[in-house]
């Protein structure tokens, strides 16, 4: 088969910007000090100052600076070079009429600090888009404050934590609260971290040989007492609908605990179903993968909870109000409030780009975008389902989830098949997770992908499988045609240099 | 195949135990080394430290995977191998020999006798493929 | 909708080749009695100039935005370079993912690498994460980890450490058994005061933030030594950055753990995000620290690149016993003040440093010279500095706003409610004689 998405070409090299650095080079200018100048030492004892004249800084000229940034971004695959299949991650396209709009100068320079009443139309925005995510999600509360999808499940988990405190009575009394946050062996590795970091331990819940959370083991864990609540992805990080939804959570609030769901895989749902209406007590939101703000190799994100009436005084402070018909304030006055998760209000760019995606799409378009998501992901399945094994039969969302069981007999792992992904002109799909399933590879097409190019990628991962019958060798010598190839990550790791430092660049690394 | 060396103890987290009279030596088996691919990081107790029998002494780490140390036996540290905060590929290269982790004093000896053979652990790994 | 590429008809082609008839039995696998049977209760859709127009008009009405402002605490108006923006708007940064196939991630783990070791440069330290945040979580994240590596249980932090840093430490430890102990402020100098009986055997480390939040250098090397004679560790936060062209680094004044916002270097104030979160510490804590850490690796041909490494800290493998729960951070705009540092360099740091502490010098004189106005805090200063009005300062400030344009500072009382009468200015680079004298000008008229 020809390789039809990619093919080699000329790739500039480039140092690090310290190499590159040469004494008396510049890339800036300032206006001249327009005010008297008083003598440092006056103004800073010499003890305060710094004395090593900034050794080690790079100086460049501007063309330099410019030169070494565009050759290193050359080095790099994104979203605007085609499909991006990584799973749970919703690489979807970032519009540049969102970052338009986020660069406004009445936005983008308007200080946090400055009065309410000089920062209204900053004020309507994040109040809108409360709205809206209220509206997707079935969940009136709503919080724009956590930075990240997993800032956003510290701040729903801490606010079950409040909620059951002052239901139960024992915010003082240690010995009495419940304890244990119940999370399924699927989910991903964010759910377990931020429990504990809640003051919950983790209980972990089998999953049925569908895919699915079982039930009996749910009922058997609840029965057992002292559960807070449950963390769960619907559709599942093996990219099924809990079908059980409704019950699931019936029997952890039957059991006095609370339902959280992680919305990573919401880019299924969004204008179909909403978590409110499966029974749902918090959600977080990321409006990096649903919302389409820009991954920007790895973050900002925005991470948004939203939760039922009764959770919302807990909901992180301040709140955004309105006060009449088209004014708004910011309200402080929240007793039982979780506190602050971070200063300020959030990642206040990410809210503008997401209630221009939202506004951009209209109601019509978002639910039809998420049908065109799960769509991508079905013809995906259907495609490879006579090359690579299935794990689970139930009809995969906006996701689906394949292993690499049939290419291990020839010695071919999952690894190998996402570092040949490479050479056929696609980023890999995500890989080794979910954790339950060995070898594998989870495939998120999002609904940012045409047809020719959703055949294009079953076409490359066929004859990738076909190589690993054939000519394993191509497939784990891959990738050929990058500029490295696989690197060293043992030695990388058990000497770790996380830093430039002048001795090694005279040891000509 | 891994590597069941005769004359040690064994655990079935995956530990081996050497005695000497009232010292032992502790390190990880074949199996574990080959489980966790190269072993980039290994986390010690310091010497002097004491822990009951299944207690966490430590942790060793591999690129993706992170896996705790459970002591066979209760007693004290008394000496740790601290070449292998440089040299950590000596737990893969040679787990019985020179990835040797730490030496303890036996609090109680006894407990050496619900280990498992070297048969009896060769059967274990075998029953978990 | 513009933004899907296969057309209705496509996707009409493309459910008959699966089976099915219409796009609702893409979902028969919810239940019906989840279905949401109407549309989505928001808006239709708008065209680019209808979506435009209705933003600009919302961003008409944020007046602070179009005047000129001495807010600082916690968010600095400093020039970015052109180059910055356009730089980060290239695709393959902005459109990219976090780079965890390193052969066509190189792009984005360089740039992580250097920015790791620019924070190391500015802070005097020797390992820096690829970001967090901002720096209030930044700095909530250093509490966790001085308990990790201490194992005690106690955190001084200094009532001079920005309220809203203070607040989101107060959330973080909630739950983490670590108790929060408060070091006062001297009211004469406006430093932190550090009463050595305070540090107790059970004292994980002490916080103190410089410039503090009332804008006074604080004597770190005095902090430093008597933290570590208590075995306890010395965590330094910076909320103005570009303090790191002037003032001596934390580093160099023994501090442990560094916590910084980075929002100064190339980020637009943005009311309040997407900031940057800094963080660096000693060589020996580094498996210890929280988030991404990108390292040098090599390939099989001896090549060099870059990698996401140490990962094993981190809560896709740790899971409950992570560092951090910490994923996606601030990677973009980290990038932002890489380029920021780049650009400005050894030369243009350090200038814009002197340029920002000789203006608010210059503020300060002629503020104090006001008839009824004061400065409370003796204590040197870098940017930011106190003034006490002989009037309630947020009545004061709204007719310097109304009547003069101009925004001219932070009412204390707005954390401070004991304190009507303060009020913090903040001068960067970006303030114009002009404007700094109409200031004064209009404090002396209101």
């Amino acid at each position: 088969m020809t390789i039809t998405k990619a093919t080699t070409h000329v790739t500039q090299n480039e140092a690090l910007v310290f190499e590159r650095s040469q004494p008396g080079r510049r890339g800036y200018r300032l206006p001249a000090l327009d005010v008297e100048e008083t003598a440092l030492d006056e103004l800073l004892p010499a003890e305060l100052r710094r004395d090593d004249d900034l050794e080690g800084v790079p100086e460049l000229s501007e063309p330099d600076v410019v030169r070494h940034f565009t050759r290193i971004s050359t080095w790099n695959y994104n979203i605007d070079l085609g499909l991006y299949p990584l799973g749970s991650c919703t690489m979807k396209y970032n519009s540049r009429l969102n970052e338009k709009v986020a660069r406004i100068p009445g936005f983008a320079n308007l200080h946090p600090l400055a009065p309410a009443e000089d920062a209204q139309g900053a004020l309507q925005v994040m109040y809108e888009l409360q709205q809206h995510l209220a509206e997707i999600t079935g969940l009136p509360g709503v919080s724009l404050q956590p930075a990240a999808g997993a800032h956003g499940e510290m701040t729903g988990i801490m606010m079950i934590r409040a909620f059951l405190d002052a239901r139960d009575g024992t915010t003082s009394d240690e010995a009495k609260r419940r304890k244990v946050m119940l999370i399924p062996d699927s989910a991903h590795g964010t759910n377990p971290a931020s429990a504990h970091l809640s003051g919950f331990t983790v209980k972990t819940i089998r999953s049925t040989s569908e895919g699915l959370t079982d039930l009996e083991h749910l009922r058997e864990l609840c029965a057992a007492g002292e559960v807070a609540g449950l963390m769960l992805t619907n559709p599942n990080t093996c990219g099924i609908f809990e079908r059980n939804i409704k019950e699931i959570c019936d029997i952890v609030h039957g059991a006095g605990g609370l339902v959280y769901m992680d919305g990573a895989n919401m880019n299924a749902l969004v204008g179909v179903a909403r978590p409110g209406d499966m029974g749902v007590d918090v959600i977080h939101l990321n409006l990096h993968k649903t919302f389409s703000t820009p991954h920007g190799g790895g973050g900002p994100g925005s991470g948004p909870c939203c939760c039922t009436a009764e959770l919302e005084p807990f909901l992180p402070v301040p709140r955004v109000a309105r006060t009449g018909d088209d004014a708004y304030r910011l309200d402080f006055d929240r007793p039982q409030s979780i506190g602050r998760v971070k200063a300020f209000y959030g990642n206040y760019g990410m809210h503008l780009r997401a209630l221009a995606y939202i506004l951009t799409h209209g109601n019509d378009g978002l639910r039809e975008a998420t049908e065109a998501a799960v769509l991508n992901a079905r013809f995906i399945a259907h495609g490879l389902a006579d090359t690579f094994d299935r794990p689970f039969d139930s009809p995969p969302m906006h996701e689906c989830l394949f292993t690499d069981k049939r290419q291990t007999r020839k010695g071919v792992h999952t690894l190998d098949i996402a570092k040949r992904l490479i050479d056929y002109g696609f980023h890999p799909m995500t890989i080794y997770f979910p954790l339950i399933v060995q070898g594998a590879m989870l495939i998120e097409p999002t609904e940012s992908v045409g047809r020719a190019e959703l055949q294009q990628f079953v076409d490359a991962m066929k004859e990738i499988a076909r190589e690993a019958a054939e000519d394993a060798q191509t497939v784990l010598d891959a990738p050929h045609t990058t500029r490295v190839g696989r690197l060293d990550e043992a030695a990388a790791a058990r000497k770790p240099v996380l830093r430039w430092r002048p001795a090694e660049a005279a040891a000509g690394a | 195949m891994a590597n069941v060396p005769e004359g040690l103890y064994y655990s079935k987290d995956h530990e081996w135990l050497r005695v000497e009279g009232d010292t032992g030596t502790v390190g990880i088996t074949d199996h574990a080394q080959h489980s966790l691919g190269d072993v980039v990081y290994v986390e010690l107790p310091k010497a002097g430290e004491s822990f009951s029998a299944h207690d966490t002494f430590g942790s060793v780490e591999s690129v993706k995977a992170v896996s705790e140390l459970f002591l066979p036996v209760a007693g004290e540290v008394t000496e740790v191998n601290e070449s292998l905060t440089d040299e950590p590929e000596k737990v893969n290269n040679d787990p019985y020999g020179e990835g040797w982790m730490l030496r303890l004093k036996l609090s109680n000896r006894g407990e050496v006798d619900s280990l498992l053979s070297a048969a009896e652990y060769e059967d274990y790994i075998g029953s978990l493929e | 909708m513009r933004y899907i590429p296969n057309s209705p008809e496509e996707r009409q082609e493309m459910l008959r080749g699966l089976g099915l008839g219409s796009a609702e039995e893409l979902f028969d696998s919810i239940p019906p009695d989840v279905l949401l049977k109407r549309p989505l209760d928001t808006p239709a859709a708008l065209a680019e100039s209808e979506l435009l127009e209705l933003f600009e008009s919302m961003a008409a009405r944020n007046a602070a935005a179009r005047r000129p402002s001495f807010l600082g605490a916690g968010a600095y108006s400093h020039y970015a370079p052109t180059i910055v923006d356009s730089l980060i708007q290239r695709s393959e940064f902005f459109t990219a993912y976090t780079p965890y196939q390193p052969e066509i991630s190189q792009g984005t783990l360089q740039a992580i690498f250097e920015f790791q070791t620019l924070v190391c440069q500015l802070t005097g330290m020797d390992v820096a994460n690829a970001s967090m945040y901002d720096g209030s979580t930044a700095m909530a994240e250093a509490v966790l980890m001085a308990e990790r590596v201490t194992r005690r249980s106690r955190v001084l932090v200094s009532a001079a450490v920005h309220p809203e840093y203070l607040s989101v430490a107060e959330t973080y430890v909630a739950h983490a058994g670590i108790e929060l102990g408060r070091l006062e402020v001297d009211e004469a100098s406006g430093r932190t005061a550090l009463d050595a009986a305070a540090l107790e055997k059970d004292v994980a480390a002490v916080v103190v933030q410089s410039p503090n939040f009332y804008g006074c250098v604080e004597d770190l090397k005095a902090f430093a030594d008597k933290v570590h004679v208590a075995g306890a560790l010395l965590v330094v936060v910076v909320t103005e950055a570009a303090s790191f062209g002037l003032l001596r680094s934390p580093g160099a004044c023994g501090a442990d753990i560094v916590v910084a916002e980075g929002q100064s270097f190339g980020v637009p104030v943005s009311f309040g995000g997407p900031y940057v979160g800094l963080f660096a510490t000693r060589e020996k804590y580094a498996r210890q620290i929280p988030g991404r850490l990108a390292g040098v690796a090599y390939d099989k041909q001896g090549r060099r690149g870059f990698v996401l490494t140490l990962a094993t800290r981190e809560q896709h493998i740790r899971r409950e016993k992570a560092t951090s729960n910490i994923c996606t951070n601030e990677g973009l705009i980290a990038l932002a003040a890489t380029i920021y540092m780049t650009a400005l360099g050894r030369r243009g740091l350090q200038e814009v440093a002197a340029q920002c502490a000789q203006k608010a010098a210059y503020a300060r004189r002629q503020i104090a010279g006001i008839e009824g106005y004061s400065l409370p805090y003796s204590a040197p200063v870098f940017n930011e500095f106190v003034v006490r009005a002989p009037s309630d300062a947020a009545a004061l400030l709204r007719k310097l706003a109304e009547g003069h344009n101009v925004t001219g500072g932070l009412a204390l009382s707005r954390y401070y409610p004991e304190r009507p009468n303060d009020f913090l200015v903040c001068v960067t680079e970006t303030n114009k004689r002009a404007d700094i004298d109409a200031l004064v000008e209009g404090l002396k008229a209101s």
